[in-house]
């Protein structure tokens, strides 16, 4: 009851949306969709959840094809576009209650199932959707696309603009329904969200760059990555630019994250480099790999071989 | 030397009816500062801003803003800075060139310092190749970029953007934070928002907002240091949880 993706493209007259895309969500898996704006996230949702067609290779969704049964695949998911598109005149009980309708079911009948998100939005049932914050609508909307409980869910980007916090508990919420074996297809372009995930594919530009679990992912990069700080950050970013075989120089939170070109490299030989630039504070040593460092190396990679 | 204040509020409050969204707020920005302006959705950030920039009222307490009250002289508040959004980038139907001549144009520049901006904006992001290009058809990235670029025509002493680089991909942030860097190294202040916990370590300083009030204002290792934590995500984390509003 998973989804499975064959060598499926899209394009929007010139640009290729979906370029030769294949991987397999297996069943009551937590899978997450990592990439930026403009990467085809949305577009695979779409296919996916049949509003739109693709232009060649095959997906199923929990066992049916996406263009022969999508009938019954509308019956069968749960989707939460990126968009929010509940109704805004329409209260929170009262949308609630259409989407239960629309699917032939009540609100009591899979109380069970959106109990957790439900009571937090609960006192304000009779406010309507229009008026809730960021993070309440992003609950009755998740609420709404569980009510007719669905073999898939599929999560469009439903984190972005949202504050850490709220994030954390959007993320804890996920944990807990894929425990009642529900299959989740998630996006996001948050790349510390990918660590939460079963399993990450990361996507760019129409491409999958790398399907995995976060800790091989992380675990298989072949390049060392060194911190490196001093107290001029933006002169340090410069400096580090224009050292000889430099790979990547990218800012990382508190450090820089810098990787070199060749082999034999020795962090002593860049110390002294800065140090003769008159760094102040500075420290190099290596550095713990992320979802965020692996994604950029295969980014640019991509971008040079485009080239 | 005597740090140059761009930015001044005291007690900055702003009531809707019965509800407080920003409670007596005080703080200073310096010249050439990036000033990191965090809080959870809610707290009353985009609130603050709009006040900061000339666009809505105090209820009550003062803030100067690159000299000007922003009760007295909005007016001038509004021509000595720049501002961009998330959300309202630019004229998706004009080129990038129109697009700078457009708002160049709103900014009161003339004709040869429009000419001169739009070179020396297209050479700086290197857009040569797709200066008569609809702004439409460029990536999300290069907008912000642009946007960002645009937003400094008409030199102001202070840019306040607010989540510059929501969605933008990992390596497009950077390059946009570097564009940052330099701005602020000219002497630009950068008064900038961001659910970015990463970003927020590149600030020079960062305030945190819960529920109206700013609970937390310091360098982000002293931040660290105070909440026992070796991230600005834990900060955040720990001051933040406030009580759920609908």
């Amino acid at each position: 009851m998973g989804i499975t993706l064959q060598h499926i493209s899209k394009s929007y007259k010139k640009v290729k949306a979906l370029d030769d895309v294949s991987f397999d969500v297996n069943p009551g898996e937590l899978f997450g969709l990592i990439g930026p704006d403009g990467a085809g996230k949305t577009t695979l949702f779409r296919i996916l959840t049949t509003l739109l067609i693709p232009d060649e290779g095959i997906a199923e969704v929990a066992g049916l094809d996406v263009i022969k049964d999508y009938k019954a695949i509308r019956k069968a998911v749960g989707y939460m576009p990126g968009r929010f598109s509940l109704y805004q005149d329409l209260t929170v009980e009262e949308n609630l209650n259409f989407f239960a309708t629309v699917f032939g079911t009540s609100i009591e009948e899979n109380y069970d199932l959106i109990k957790d998100i439900y009571v937090q939005i609960e006192p304000f049932k009779d406010r309507r959707a229009g008026k809730l914050s960021g993070g309440m609508k992003q609950k009755l909307a998740l609420s709404c696309a569980l009510i007719h409980k669905p073999k898939v869910l599929f999560l469009d980007e439903p984190t972005t603009g949202v504050d850490p916090v709220s994030r954390k508990e959007f993320w804890d919420m996920l944990k807990r329904l894929k425990e009642k074996g529900i299959t989740i297809l998630v996006s996001t372009p948050y790349m510390d969200e990918a660590a939460l995930c079963d399993r990450i594919a990361l996507i760019q530009e129409g491409k999958i760059l790398e399907i995995d679990t976060p800790e091989n992912i992380v675990k298989n990069h072949p390049k060392t990555i060194y911190n490196v700080s001093a107290k001029e950050t933006y002169r340090l970013i410069q400096d580090l630019k224009e050292y000889p075989d430099n790979r990547s120089v990218f800012a990382f939170g508190e450090y820089i994250h810098y990787t070199h070109s060749k082999e034999n490299f020795n962090p002593e030989d860049i110390k002294n480099y800065l140090i003769k630039k008159n760094h102040q504070q500075l420290e190099i040593h290596p550095a713990k790999v992320t979802i965020e460092d692996v994604f950029m190396d295969l980014a640019s990679q991509h971008n040079t071989e485009g080239n | 030397m005597k740090l140059e204040k761009v930015i001044e509020v005291g007690d900055l409050t702003k009531k809707f009816g019965d509800f407080t969204a920003v409670k007596r707020i005080n703080f200073e920005v310096f010249k050439g500062e990036i000033f990191g302006f965090l809080g959870a959705n809610g707290a009353g950030k985009t609130t603050a801003m709009k006040m900061l920039i000339g666009i809505s009222k105090p209820t009550s307490g003062e803030a100067t803003v690159a000299g000007f009250d922003v009760k007295s002289n909005s007016e001038m508040v509004k021509k000595s800075i720049g501002y961009m959004s998330q959300r309202f980038s630019m004229y998706d139907d004009l080129t990038i060139k129109e697009n700078i001549t457009f708002f160049g144009g709103i900014y009161g520049l003339n004709r040869k310092q429009i000419r001169q901006k739009t070179e020396s904006v297209i050479e700086e992001l290197q857009l040569q190749d797709v200066a008569d290009k609809l702004v439409g058809s460029l990536p999300l990235g290069w907008k912000q970029k642009l946007a960002f670029s645009v937003s400094l025509l008409h030199e102001p002493k202070i840019v306040f953007l607010d989540e510059p680089t929501g969605g933008v991909d990992p390596i497009t942030r950077r390059q946009f934070w570097e564009l940052i860097y330099a701005e602020a190294n000219k002497g630009t202040t950068i008064f900038v928002t961001t659910h970015y916990m990463d970003e927020a370590e590149y600030c020079d300083r960062v305030s945190i907002m819960v529920d109206g009030v700013i609970e937390a204002l310091d360098t982000p290792k002293k931040l660290k240091e105070q909440f026992g934590t070796d991230s600005m995500g834990g900060v955040f984390l720990k001051l933040a949880r406030g009580p759920q509003k609908p």
